[in-house]
């Protein structure tokens, strides 16, 4: 079993409305996998099935090639998006209970606090009350409460929101070392660019749908617009005209007199290759590379074009 | 499971640590056992002992007045209104004024001017002592011996006895009835003060957002019962820790009083025996000297069957708290914030201010036709049932105990089994202003 986490035809409707329509999504075990898609599009649903928070209507979820089931519970560790804790209640206090209910023992609980809070460098919090935090101090604590009892698959929903960049920064170490341990994570986010800083796989939800689904690189080839980016020294003009039938000039940047930077197109049957073997005898090729999508236009293309047929 | 004992621990501890809980514990029975020694001692008590100026305009009629206890008379032809301008530096505390006109035939009152208010017992003891020598004013103008006057006066107290089917009859004292009402009184109390914190937990838990952490560890139903059941036992602590305190305060307070007062006690009920015509005020008197009488078998106190009624207030109290705390909290589930409560909690305070208004009716009749239907309604017999049964059941009655303890036993599996589909829907919908209709939807659908 290569997947930590598989969904099968997972439908969920509220009354009025579909949250989920069918969708399969497959985890592979240890990766980091991103969970995209707009606001209301059925992220937040999927992600309550997979913690037993809410039913699905039909479809099955396995965890470990299994249905989900009690014991699964204390597998999962999940940061909601709106993070929340008992604000009256003290911070250690707060952290044992939380780490108990999650079926840790007392002791366990307590030994591993004592390791994250000293990793934090924040035991001085431990007798302080919630409320006397500020909100990135409070988001800590919930961070650490997520991950205290080791779970196997991590579940994180914008976890970077409302921290600093210096946060930021520890919070995602400690996402990559826990990655490097052997946790799977999910890693449900807008902020594309690090869902390419951090995510191996993605599947993309939108209109309660699955519409994209793989690994980074695949997704990216398969948006990719057969964009070149070519550097070289000599006349545009020149250059425009090798060009020819095979390709189209998409911009250009003069970086200096006689050497330019462009964007070009290749059309139909040709590949690289006719393209400069057109342009060598004319200018001086300095640099070519392939123009990947960034995610951000791979999620904004593809959430536009679904949310555009889905009116028609 | 382990679970839910960790939720019950949780609710339990931080409400029991809290300091409002501490000084509602302590203070609690301190204000009411304060209030009961400080009606029972401002009754009896006056600032010192007072001296009264007596005006006597029928004199030399009144001169005959006896010194009380803690009283005495000083007599002078003044006028009123001289000795009302010598008053204030007087050492009198009192002005003790007789109209002229008091002859026995045309009564006008008697005035008393203060400075600082003499106790009821010892206005009555006046009022009883001027009474009597217009009494004897009455005697002897009408030519009537005091021992024939003895021969026809008559003072009685109907005793009520209720006659069961099976020929036994026992002795109904209004006092019993009032033990349940007050019983009935305090499980209303409890239901509303610990059901609002239901609510308010819930409410917290929602707004918090930390409820949707704490489901994926347990299901939404062990965490509302945990949070119940958590609560319950706060309840039931301070309830404990009340009737221990009470206890110790009271009887604390009884004796300090009553040693403080012992020689009033005995001058009262010297004067009830010697006094046979003596009305109202002293008969009062004499049932409260019975009521701190405990070794008199007919005494309130010896005649409630006390294990039986307090293992039913434990039984209607639970019951009762279960059955609305249910409520409470599918209310709190479905609301953002606490000011938006108002419209779901007509439906549950409704029903506890009916049973609230039959409490009041049954004070004067027991066996009051709305208060046997409601004192088996689920939604009232917490409150109700406790009444009919200080009153006294007949056994061909029993059944209606057992029929309204298990209704209540099914009512509260009911309410909960209803909550829970409220709840566990509603602590995760945000931002939506719910109605009945959405409630219903959530209680069929989900």
């Amino acid at each position: 079993m290569n997947n930590i986490l598989e969904t099968h035809n997972v439908v969920k409707e509220y009354a009025g409305h579909t949250a989920l329509n069918n969708v399969s999504i497959e985890v592979p075990k240890g990766s980091i996998f991103g969970l995209l898609g707009p606001n209301g599009a059925g992220k937040t649903t999927l992600i309550r099935i997979i913690n037993q928070i809410t039913m699905p209507d039909s479809g099955t979820v396995l965890l470990n090639g299994e249905p989900l089931k009690e014991s699964h519970r204390s597998l999962i560790g999940y940061l909601p998006e709106e993070r929340g804790l008992y604000r009256k209640m003290k911070v250690g206090e707060q952290c044992l209970y939380l780490a108990q209910l999650k079926g840790m023992s007392y002791k366990d609980a307590m030994s591993k606090l004592k390791y994250w809070f000293e990793k934090f460098e924040i035991t001085a919090w431990w007798d302080k009350k919630v409320e006397e935090l500020s909100k990135g101090m409070a988001q800590k604590i919930q961070f650490i409460v997520t991950v205290l009892h080791e779970p196997e698959l991590l579940i994180l929903d914008e976890p970077f929101s409302g921290f600093d960049p210096i946060n930021t920064n520890l919070i995602k170490a400690e996402i990559k070392r826990m990655n490097k341990a052997g946790t799977t994570i999910i890693f449900s986010t807008h902020n594309m660019s690090s869902v390419e800083e951090i995510c191996q796989d993605i599947a993309l939800i939108n209109h309660s749908k699955k519409i994209l689904s793989g690994t980074v690189r695949d997704v990216k080839n398969d948006f990719k617009a057969n964009e070149y980016e070519i550097e070289f020294k000599g006349g545009l003009l020149k250059f425009t005209n090798a060009l020819w039938t095979g390709a189209t000039l998409l911009s250009s940047v003069e970086l200096e007199k006689e050497h330019f930077i462009t964007t070009i197109k290749i059309g139909g049957n040709s590949t690289p290759n006719d393209v400069l073997s057109n342009i060598i005898p004319h200018v001086q090729v300095t640099g070519l590379k392939e123009v990947l999508p960034s995610m951000n236009d791979i999620f904004i293309q593809a959430v536009s074009k679904t949310t555009h047929s889905q009116n028609a | 499971m382990d679970k839910i004992w960790l939720i019950i621990k949780r609710e339990y501890l931080t409400r029991v640590k809290k300091k409002s809980f501490i000084i509602m514990t302590l203070l609690g029975p301190l204000l009411m056992a304060g209030a009961i020694a400080l009606i029972t001692y401002l009754g009896m008590s006056d600032a010192g002992p007072q001296n009264i100026l007596v005006v006597d305009d029928m004199a030399p009629i009144f001169d005959r007045l006896e010194d009380g206890t803690n009283y005495t008379f000083d007599y002078s032809d003044m006028e009123l209104a001289d000795a009302k301008k010598l008053f204030p530096e007087s050492e009198y505390t009192a002005i003790l004024w007789i109209p002229e006109i008091m002859d026995g035939e045309r009564s006008s009152r008697p005035f008393l001017y203060f400075r600082e208010q003499p106790s009821g017992r010892t206005i009555r003891s006046i009022e009883t002592k001027i009474e009597k020598v217009i009494e004897e004013m009455k005697m002897a103008k009408y030519g009537i011996k005091k021992s024939d006057y003895n021969k026809v006066r008559t003072n009685l107290t109907i005793a009520t006895f209720k006659f069961s089917a099976d020929g036994k009859e026992e002795e109904v004292l209004s006092e019993q009835v009032l033990v349940g009402f007050v019983s009935g009184l305090l499980i209303f109390f409890f239901i509303f003060f610990y059901g609002t914190q239901v609510m308010r937990g819930v409410i917290e838990e929602k707004t918090n957002r930390i409820v949707e952490v704490i489901i994926t560890s347990v299901k939404p139903f062990q965490l509302m019962m945990g949070k119940i059941l958590g609560i319950a036992l706060v309840g039931l602590t301070q309830f404990l820790l009340w009737i221990v305190l009470m206890t110790t305060f009271v009887s604390v307070a009884q004796t300090v009083i009553m040693n403080n007062k012992k020689d009033v006690f005995i001058e009262q009920a010297q004067q009830m025996q010697q006094l046979p015509q003596m009305q109202g005020g002293q008969l009062q008197v004499a049932a409260e000297i019975n009521a701190f009488d405990i070794t008199d078998p007919e005494n309130l106190i010896n005649r409630m069957n006390w294990p039986l009624m307090i293992g039913l207030f434990i039984f209607y109290f639970l019951g009762g708290y279960l059955l609305y705390a249910a409520l409470f909290a599918a209310v709190g589930s479905a609301v953002d914030s606490e000011t938006d409560v108002q419209q779901f909690l007509l439906p549950i305070t409704a029903p506890l201010m009916i049973a609230y208004a039959i409490a009041i009716m049954m004070m004067d009749n027991p066996s009051n036709p709305a208060g046997f239907w409601a004192s088996l309604i689920p939604f009232t017999s917490p409150i109700l049932m406790l009444i009919r049964v200080s009153g006294g059941l007949e056994s061909s009655e029993y059944w209606q105990l057992a029929v309204s303890m298990i209704l209540l036993i099914a009512g509260f599996i009911g309410t909960t089994w209803l909550a829970a589909k409220i709840y566990r829907v509603g602590i995760l919908m945000y931002g939506k202003k719910v109605t009945y209709k959405e409630l219903w939807k959530w209680i069929r659908f989900h």
